[in-house]
């Protein structure tokens, strides 16, 4: 037992009365996790800025096509529920790791990582459609705006699929740690913040086009 | 992990450790399905006046992102959460001022902008 755990190991009856300045330390997971959470807070105040820029721009298309003309909703539609159901089973993938059953965590993980893999191939599809139709970044004010706002989110998944697969070869190789489950809880965190990230990108891009 | 049942802070995404952990997940699942097939439904929707439906689409929006919060973060305004909640309040008022305060300065600035075509302020700058 580590000495943060030995300090912390209090029973909690008695700890309700300790004064706060005389409960030692947090435990690790409680710092890890919360410092984690300041990062993916400050993840999103960085969408936040490229939202703004894509909701002064989105009326700007110099000419060119416009959000309607472009976006396929079927499509997104897709991109949605691989990135849902990605996040459900990345949550299965986590408990079935705090329990211990390694063929069940290996396999939620390859579920969120296919799942994943087909919101990016999606992803990438419309782009290269819409490149191909003369309407890439360099376009008009609007697409550069959505190619940033939506590409920088593609980003932060591919990101993540790369963070899943590390995070396996750390399940395989170091099993059942401490350390391994807060690095899984922080990717699982991640994860759920893309998914609320995208929440925006589709309510405000796509569905709030006109 | 002992630790994590005796704390009096609770960790964001922890917590779920001793109840019922798959039961949760599958509750914001359903949720989240519901709240995205009525964003994409309120979007093309007829029955909904015209002007409402941006409004309605923001309501389901921040109903869906609470949703996540709640079932996938497991953020809650329990005392044991004060930490996570704080700064999950202020994120969002950083994210509000950003957005909001953005939008309001340009659609200021667009509205005092003198109407010219673009080839007259050109010539305007030589």
């Amino acid at each position: 037992m580590s000495l943060v755990d030995a300090l912390t190991d209090t029973d909690p009856a008695d700890r309700d009365d300790t004064p706060i300045s005389e409960r030692g330390p947090a435990p690790v997971q409680v710092v890890v996790a919360f410092g984690f959470w300041l990062f993916l807070l400050s993840d999103i105040v960085l969408f936040s800025a490229l939202f703004a820029a894509y909701a002064v721009l989105s009326g700007q298309t110099a000419g060119g096509p416009s959000g309607p003309q472009l976006f396929d909703r079927t499509n997104v539609l897709m991109e949605t529920g691989c990135l849902l159901a990605s996040s459900f089973t990345c949550g299965l993938c986590t408990l079935s790791f705090e329990a211990h059953k390694r063929g069940a965590t290996y396999l939620w993980a390859a579920v969120t990582f296919a799942l994943g893999v087909a919101f990016l191939a999606f992803e990438l599809t419309e782009f290269t459609r819409m490149i191909g139709n003369g309407a890439g970044p360099t376009r008009s004010a609007f697409l550069s705006a959505f190619f940033t706002l939506v590409g920088t989110h593609g980003l932060h998944v591919t990101f993540g699929l790369g963070w899943l697969a590390v995070m396996m070869a750390q399940v395989a190789t170091l099993g059942f740690r401490e350390m391994v489950i807060r690095r899984l809880l922080c990717f699982s965190l991640f994860w759920h913040a893309l998914d609320i990230v995208w929440i925006g990108v589709f309510t405000i891009v796509y569905l709030g086009a006109h | 992990m002992a630790q994590l049942q005796d704390s009096r802070d609770k960790a964001p995404g922890g917590g779920s450790r001793g109840r019922n952990g798959v039961l949760t997940y599958a509750t914001g699942f359903f949720f989240a399905i519901i709240l995205t097939l009525a964003s994409f439904w309120a979007a093309d929707t007829k029955m909904v006046w015209g002007p409402g439906v941006p409004v309605l689409l923001a309501a389901l929006a921040i109903g869906q992102m609470g949703v996540h919060v709640v079932f996938f973060f497991h953020i809650s305004s329990g005392p044991d959460d004060t930490n996570n909640f704080l700064a999950l309040a202020f994120g969002m008022f950083v994210v509000g001022l950003v957005v909001f305060g953005s939008m309001l300065i340009m659609a200021n600035l667009n509205a005092n902008m003198v109407d010219m075509p673009m080839d007259r302020l050109m010539q305007m700058q030589r």
